[in-house]
């Protein structure tokens, strides 16, 4: 890259950035820590592409003919699978990252689409069970909040062993937000620095965490579903052990998927693309013969209803989202842009949400910030965007044929480059290469 | 008294005949034979209930109980009354790692030794242990008390929080922020109630306190392991 005067030429290895970064642990003597998602670039949905009908395949009309897209999750083993008539759902984010009228906002939105939210790290809220008309309730190895009373009042509850921001790590909460609501609903030190569990306190692995679903089927009678959350790393060897170990439903969160904070080296270097993650996960459930009997939701980077039907296409039952829902909201909004960049950051460019300053009131628990977010446009905001989403993938299923959402297929697809290829395993475009398999 | 024998039930229909009484209460005192080891047994209660496991029970016995009294006569696995709300679950014998996990009120008492990672995450419940504790007890403990009448393990305490830990034997090393603190008359007082409820006759000056140094409580680049 070469500057605008001409003859000063930025290095490949130490870019701007890496300066910028270099300078900035020399200074702190600290890593970064920052929310919000993966930044580096790598292969992702927008490598991919379709192949619309034409004289071998047979499109249907593209405003009205039905293309369904509704879902039924946990019916392996619980008596009240959950139906949601959309396949996107929200991922789980904390009271406590979030502020409570974003998780309300949250909840309003989803249920006006006939979707699920889901709680976090903090425990569950009255306000978000009162807007949240199907909601899933997280098994964190903190068990902040954890009991029996809202695991009875959830409609799914979700296991977590990592997500895709951060496998292998646990969750910060640092002590600004700490308030004496969130503290108390951790029973914790108002103002802690609050480091979360990276590791569940009583299972140590795969044939324990079966005796854990069995405890907690046991004490919601099999009523509700159980998930198994697991960040992107070695997803086929996880997703066969969460089938094994009982899971009604598995959640697949790539590196692109966001977190409230974790050091950035974290974000940027574990785990691998959500590309890359769904077709090992649907090939382990199809070895099993458990493809479609154990759903598979797929999260981490799902922006709009390409991605979605992408997501579909390569296997997934459903997809989560959790950054783009926050942007739906308000997040790095325009609006705020003066406000971002009085406390060092840019509309568009905000990942502090750890700091509590969030200028569009969502990651904060500031009561002057959060009054900014009126739940009910947040809502209305978000359901907007839920609706345009599954506008856009019933578009390219009904181009592609397809009267269910569901019906997409890998056949469907092509890849724009040799990695997305690989990854995807898919065909290049134009060919009938599919690197890592033998030439058919 | 209503006795389950669990040779000729599964567990699925014990637990669900106790939660039943979550509605309507129709007997209060509750057997179950033949226990061999059954995971998941007496979980999830939400009753004054009175149930005596005649044996050995397997993990996460007395899950989440609430108002339940639950005494195991014999040995209990992993987990025993982890995330217990309320109620007492007491343990004849001795119990595997992870006793009491993240338990947030209620006693739990073992007659016996318990593994490792007793009170592991615990959040406000009391729980006595007349044998010793295994290593990384209480770890990253919150609240509650953890009473060791015996000896404690490696890294007792390691990364703990508000939780108040007595040991009367040996601790073989304390975890990161864990340090003994001076034994005040409340603290004496709140040792004597709970040997007392839990029903050990030992005497609370034999005793020594330990809690958190508070020293990581505010993330500090100096305290990072390097």
């Amino acid at each position: 890259m070469t500057h605008k005067n001409p003859g000063l030429r930025e290095s490949a290895t130490f870019d701007i950035d890496t300066l910028a970064e270099i300078d900035r642990a020399a200074t702190t003597g600290i890593y970064d820590i920052r929310g919000f998602g993966a930044k580096r670039k790598m292969p992702h949905f927008d490598d991919l592409l379709f192949l619309g009908a034409s004289m071998s395949r047979y499109p249907l009309e593209g405003y009205r003919e039905k293309c369904a897209t509704d879902v039924v999750l946990g019916n392996r083993f619980a008596k009240k699978p959950i139906h949601l008539d959309i396949p996107v759902t929200i991922a789980g984010m904390s009271f406590g990252a979030l502020s409570a009228y974003a998780k309300e906002a949250l909840g309003r939105g989803a249920t006006q689409m006939g979707t699920s939210t889901t709680t976090g790290d903090g425990g569950m809220t009255p306000e978000e069970r009162g807007h949240s008309n199907k909601l899933v309730y997280q098994y964190l190895p903190s068990r902040y909040g954890m009991n029996p009373d809202d695991l009875r009042k959830a409609d799914a509850i979700e296991i977590v062993l990592g997500q895709g921001a951060k496998p292998g790590g646990g969750g910060m909460l640092l002590g600004q937000k700490i308030t004496d609501r969130v503290a108390q609903m951790r029973t914790l030190p108002k103002g802690v620095d609050q480091r979360s569990a990276c590791r569940h306190p009583d299972w140590t692995g795969p044939d324990d965490l079966a005796i854990k679903i069995h405890e907690l089927r046991e004490i919601t009678d099999w009523q509700v579903p159980i998930y198994i959350k697991v960040g992107a790393t070695r997803t086929y060897y996880d997703v066969k052990l969460a089938v094994k170990a009982g899971a009604d439903v598995i959640v697949v969160d790539g590196m692109q998927g966001g977190t409230a904070a974790t050091q950035d080296v974290f974000i940027e270097h574990v785990g691998i693309p959500t590309l890359a993650a769904i077709p090992q996960a649907v090939k382990a459930l199809q070895e099993m013969g458990m493809h479609r009997t154990v759903q598979l939701i797929v999260s981490g980077g799902i922006r709009n209803g390409a991605d979605v039907a992408k997501c579909m296409a390569l296997g997934a039952d459903a997809v989560a989202i959790g950054t783009a829902a926050l942007v739906a909201l308000g997040c790095n909004h325009p609006k705020w842009a003066e406000e971002y960049q009085r406390i060092g950051s840019d509309a568009g460019y905000y990942d502090d949400y750890h700091e509590g300053k969030c200028p569009a009131g969502i990651s904060t628990q500031d009561k002057d910030l959060m009054s900014r977010l009126d739940p009910e446009l947040g809502g209305r905001r978000l359901a907007n965007y839920l609706q345009c989403m599954i506008l856009e993938a019933q578009t390219i299923a009904r181009a592609c044929g397809k009267s269910h959402l569901h019906n997409l297929e890998p056949e469907d697809l092509v890849a724009l480059s040799v990695e997305s290829a690989a990854m995807a395993k898919v065909p290049l475009a134009g060919t009938d290469w599919i690197p890592g398999t033998p030439f058919q | 008294m209503k006795t389950i024998d669990l040779s000729e039930t599964s567990t699925r229909d014990l637990n669900q005949a106790l939660h039943d009484q979550r509605g309507e209460c129709t007997e209060r005192n509750w057997e179950v034979l033949n226990p061999k080891g059954s995971h998941s047994l007496a979980c999830g209660l939400d009753q004054n209930l009175s149930v005596d496991i005649r044996g050995h029970a397997g993990y996460y016995c007395a899950g989440m109980n609430k108002g339940a009294e639950v005494t195991v006569h014999g040995s209990a696995g992993v987990g025993v009354a982890e995330n217990m709300m309320s109620g007492t679950v007491r343990v004849k014998g001795d119990v595997s790692q992870a006793a009491g996990a993240t338990a947030r009120g209620g006693l739990l008492v073992v007659e016996g030794n318990a593994g490792a990672r007793c009170g592991i995450s615990l959040k406000g419940a009391d729980i006595v242990v007349k044998g010793s504790v295994g290593h990384m007890s209480c770890f990253m403990a919150q609240a509650g008390t953890l009473v060791v009448c015996g000896d404690a393990g490696d890294a007792l305490g390691d990364s703990l929080y508000e939780v108040h830990i007595y040991v009367k034997g040996s601790v073989q090393s304390l975890g990161a922020d864990c340090v003994e603190k001076d034994m005040r008359e409340e603290h004496i007082r709140e040792l004597s109630d709970l040997l007392k409820r839990a029903g050990v006759d030992d005497d609370p000056l034999q005793f020594k306190r330990y809690g958190s140094a508070r020293k990581l409580y505010n993330f500090n680049i100096d305290n990072a392991v390097l």
